[in-house]
């Protein structure tokens, strides 16, 4: 593949690359600076930034995206049982089953759009979800979720008789992934960086236009001698196979794969990240991901004592009632603040984060027009 | 054949909270043009505005009674609903009835907060696309189940029938059949509860002349606006009329599932189903699909059926959406016009 990108997008992938693979440093002030979370930052970037693929160029609002995680995480578990525990291949196949169920629902789901390509989509993830309960619980070990066992075949690893006691843990060539470490952060953050080039270039390249152009008007796209159909499969199977990465990355990380995942509310989620941080910009759907993990992490650890602790100044009685008030939005109602943000932004700001940045940078330099560019030059997924 | 029968009533009462809910849905799509996935979530308040009012019921005083004593020696504490004690014999038939009494409470309730949602949020999103709708809608949802949640706690909460529904009816002898086909009492109640209610929201639409304006808005809001008839207001009360439908229905159906906070989410992506099956903006269509996927997921549960083809039961709603989708574009009897790209 050519590597003709722009001067600015140059800029933009180091700026991002540079903002990700610092993480670690950069995050400390904010208190998300250790593996575990950042990683789930990494992940669900990955997912967000595959979905824009499709919700953000073509406008199709898929609601059945989690059942492509699901499908990774399967895949990826039972690459690490049958064949070895080595990180790529489980992640390889992920990417190759996510992506040939993408191109059966696709076909199907894409033959309407609107408000029934949703459903459709609804509907396909809803039957993953319930099959996995019942039908399919042979391959998905059922409400235990599939994990990894002792007496697994794992036969390339036993072939190099690397048997040893214990359940073995996720490796690449020798670095062990999950539990946690560093190296799984580096390992989905490097993940991360990848796909974003491939984002890039899917954006800036002829068919990432082509796909804009189906969102303004199809019916003119196919006046033109188009056939709609398979720019908008790829783009639904490309978005899939991002998801199943994404899934097969949780099962790197954290080697268990359990049937919630698919259920619908994570496929609102990823809708969700996608909304807060921008649809159809590079990096807002990533800036949402994080955002909304870190305050899923932040919101959900606090309860009242750390309330009471912080208004401690207050006199009791405005304390009181403040923090009754306030422990409605944080620890188990932290969905709360969730779904207060989502339609706030909505309501406000449907573009999104980024587009919160572009008006504010609009408000500086008026001077200027306002033509700004799409994406906003400094990547910043962690904020 | 009494089997078959059995499945069919299931099927029914299951249908009847589709099609109440369906119904609601499709009104509110008709009438503002408004995907709405909030509507679950007042399926949901309606049923919590049974259990709030059968805690409102059952509040008691505590009194120890010197005179008695527990098995265990210590002195008895005497439990006593305050309605009880004011109000004797018809405070107790009070708290039997909790369930359906409450239909008393959640139509003002409902009324007023699906004409408060109208008016403060749906309203400014009529031109938007339907995207935002869903979404808005969706955050809304998301909103109202956390506060519920955080009132109620995350456990689903039974709600008993009024002692005389508890039982079982013997249905075979009342259709002439001779033998017994037990039914539960409460689902029949609730089958003609549903069919009622449609009949109600139907007649409405059709008989007096504030439906007929309505029916005239669905089909062209601007002539109707241009004839001088405010049909914005109209169009709210709609929205009010639908969030009660919904409620009622969620009152009803808490002796059936005992409510917990996400119960509305559940029914409202099978009510997706069924609105988009019986055709976006068809009423009738709306009611024909609860009532069928109601029946053809209870035929589906059966064991003989659930041998020849596993799984059945869990997909039989999303496969006939899909199959539904791809043949009859437009639903079961859905509108030309109506949500076409």
């Amino acid at each position: 593949m050519a590597l003709n990108l722009s001067k600015q997008d140059w800029l933009l992938f180091l700026g991002f690359a540079l903002v990700v693979l610092t993480m670690p440093i950069t995050l400390q002030p904010l208190g998300a600076a250790y593996p575990a979370l950042m990683q789930k930052f990494c992940i669900f970037g990955i997912f967000a930034l595959g979905f824009n693929i499709l919700f953000g160029l073509t406008g199709y609002l898929s609601f059945g995206h989690a059942a492509f995680i699901g499908i990774g995480s399967y895949a990826a578990v039972w690459m690490f049982k049958l064949l070895t525990m080595n990180a790529l291949p489980a992640i390889f196949f992920s990417m190759i089953v996510a992506g040939l169920v993408a191109v059966v629902i696709g076909y199907v789901a894409l033959r309407r759009s609107g408000i029934y390509f949703s459903i459709l989509t609804l509907a396909f993830a809803q039957m993953f979800y319930n099959l996995a309960y019942s039908v399919l619980t042979p391959l998905t070990n059922g409400e235990t979720g599939l994990q990894l066992t002792l007496n697994d075949p794992r036969m390339l690893d036993n072939m190099a008789g690397a048997a040893t006691g214990g359940l073995p843990r996720v490796e690449l060539f020798g670095i062990g992934l999950s539990g946690g470490g560093y190296a799984g952060f580096y390992f989905c953050a490097v993940i991360l960086i990848l796909c974003f080039f491939f984002a890039i270039k899917i954006f800036r390249s002829p068919f990432g236009l082509m796909l804009r152009a189906l969102k303004s008007n199809q019916n003119r796209m196919r006046y033109t001698g188009f056939n709609n159909r398979p720019y908008l499969l790829a783009a639904f199977v490309i978005s899939g196979v991002y998801a199943g990465l994404a899934g097969s990355l949780m099962a790197v990380t954290d080697p268990l794969a359990g049937a919630e995942r698919m259920q619908w509310t994570a496929s609102g989620e990823v809708v969700l990240m996608t909304i807060l941080g921008g649809a159809g910009t590079l990096v807002g759907p990533i800036l949402g991901a994080a955002v909304i993990k870190y305050f899923e992490n932040i919101f959900s650890a606090f309860n009242e004592q750390t309330l009471h602790r912080i208004f401690d100044f207050l006199p009791d009685s405005i304390e009181n009632p403040l923090v009754s008030v306030l422990s409605l939005f944080v620890g188990e109602g932290w969905h709360l603040t969730l779904g207060v943000i989502f339609v706030l932004i909505v309501i406000f700001l449907p573009g999104g984060i980024m587009e919160g940045f572009r008006r504010l940078s609009g408000l500086f330099n008026r001077g200027g027009g306002g033509g700004k560019p799409a994406v906003a030059s400094h990547p910043q997924p962690a904020e | 054949m009494d089997a078959i029968l059995l499945q069919i009533l299931n099927g029914l009462d299951k249908g009847g909270a589709y099609a109440l809910i369906a119904l609601g849905l499709t009104l509110v799509f008709g009438t503002l043009g408004v995907v709405n996935f909030a509507h679950g979530a007042l399926f949901m308040m309606g049923a919590f505005c049974a259990v709030a009012f059968n805690k409102l019921l059952t509040l008691q005083s505590v009194t120890i009674d010197p005179s008695q004593t527990t098995p265990w020696g210590s002195p008895m504490e005497v439990r006593q609903p305050y309605v009880e004690a004011w109000l004797g014999e018809s405070g107790k038939f009070l708290v039997d009835y909790s369930v359906p009494a409450s239909i008393l409470l959640a139509i003002p309730v409902m009324l007023i907060v699906g004409i408060a949602m109208e008016r403060g949020l749906i309203r400014h999103f009529y031109k938007r696309p339907h995207s935002e709708q869903i979404l808005v809608t969706f955050g809304l949802a998301i909103v109202i189940q956390e506060i519920i949640k955080h009132y109620f706690g995350a456990n689903p909460i039974p709600q008993p029938a009024p002692a005389a529904f508890r039982g079982t009816a013997a249905v075979g002898e009342m259709i002439g059949l001779g033998q017994g086909l037990p039914y539960p009492w409460w689902r029949l109640i609730y089958l003609a509860f549903s069919l009622s209610i449609i009949g109600a929201v139907f007649a409405f639409l059709r008989f007096t002349t504030y439906g007929m304006v309505v029916r005239a808005g669905m089909r062209d809001r601007e002539t109707v606006g241009l004839l001088g008839i405010n049909i914005e207001r109209r169009f709210t009360v709609v929205f009010g009329i639908a969030a009660v439908v919904a409620g009622v229905a969620g009152v009803m159906y808490t002796p059936i599932l005992p409510p917990d906070y996400h119960i509305g989410m559940e029914f409202l992506v099978l009510s997706f189903v069924v609105v988009v099956v019986g055709g976006m903006g068809s009423l009738g269509g709306a009611v024909l699909a609860g009532f069928l996927l109601g029946i053809l997921q209870s035929f589906a549960s059966m064991n003989e059926v659930k041998a020849i083809i596993p799984g059945i039961d869990q997909i039989i709603i999303y496969l006939v959406a899909v199959v539904v989708l791809l043949t009859l574009p437009r639903g079961l009897m859905g509108r030309a016009g109506v949500m076409e790209e």
